[in-house]
């Protein structure tokens, strides 16, 4: 893949799928080791998750990043769901909205090297990920 | 649309559950839903879940995982997860997945002589 960003529409369940391959497929074009492909997959999973089941659909841009000689991959997710009420009860691990155990947040975070998360209730969602090789 | 069902096979007195796709969600339920059925027919002790072909365990899949497990207690069953990659695992402990009440074996033999033994001391018990 040479293109060095592009947009994929989050809309129902089966998108979580394209959003894996897809990720799969720009940590392998960076050379990211497998642990780190994995984790950053991973990572990428859940939060286009939230996007779709929380978020009302959305979508992920992504854009392959580059300094000096390092790779880098980022991924930002956006939604127009309703934002989230309480940013630090949901970064903090077992708390959840839904019926889930609450890990998606503070569990994509640990697994990139960047994480961002824009939101307030009623404006949606953005959240930033990113990985160096 | 119809829903993609994994298969699930009887090995000895025991399911086996290989999972060779790219689950989305609506695809884990039927799956959870699919096991429960079977388990309830068969009356099988144990179940085996194969994941080496699994890259990507999220918290919904590792979730599955831990309903199929608690679902099949439920049941009189042991679950045992066999065949997990490397970097799931060591991505799973970073998501802090902890897999209570889930056995894990190396692979499909391993597994299979775990719910031997599982299903012994249960019988014992």
């Amino acid at each position: 893949m040479s293109d060095a960003q592009g947009t994929l529409l989050l809309k129902n369940e089966h998108d979580v799928v394209l959003v894996r391959q897809l990720v799969r497929q720009l940590t392998m074009d960076a050379a990211f080791s497998l642990v780190d492909q994995t984790k950053f997959v991973t990572a990428a999973s859940e939060i286009g998750r939230n996007v779709i089941v929380y978020g009302k659909g959305g979508e992920m841009h992504w854009e392959k990043l580059r300094v000096g000689d390092r790779n880098g991959l980022r991924l930002c997710f956006k939604d127009q769901g309703p934002g989230i009420a309480d940013l630090e009860k949901a970064m903090t691990d077992g708390w959840s909205s839904g019926n889930g155990l609450g890990m998606g947040l503070p569990g994509a975070r640990r697994l990139v090297n960047e994480f961002d998360v824009q939101t307030s209730p009623g404006e949606g969602t953005c959240v930033s990920l990113t990985r160096w090789k | 649309m119809s829903i993609q069902r994994i298969p699930i096979l009887k090995l000895e007195s025991y399911l086996l559950v290989t999972i060779q796709v790219d689950m989305d969600d609506t695809v884990a339920e039927a799956l959870q839903e699919d096991l429960t059925e079977r388990l309830s027919q068969t009356g099988s002790a144990g179940v085996l879940i194969d994941i080496s072909a699994v890259y990507i365990v999220d918290s919904f899949i590792g979730r599955m995982i831990g309903n199929i497990a608690a679902m099949s207690r439920l049941f009189g069953a042991t679950t045992v997860v066999v065949g997990m990659q490397p970097a799931v695992a060591i991505t799973l402990v970073e998501l802090g997945l902890s897999f209570n009440g889930v056995l894990t074996a190396l692979n499909v033999d391993k597994g299979m002589e775990r719910l031997r033994q599982a299903v012994e001391a249960v019988d014992i018990g």
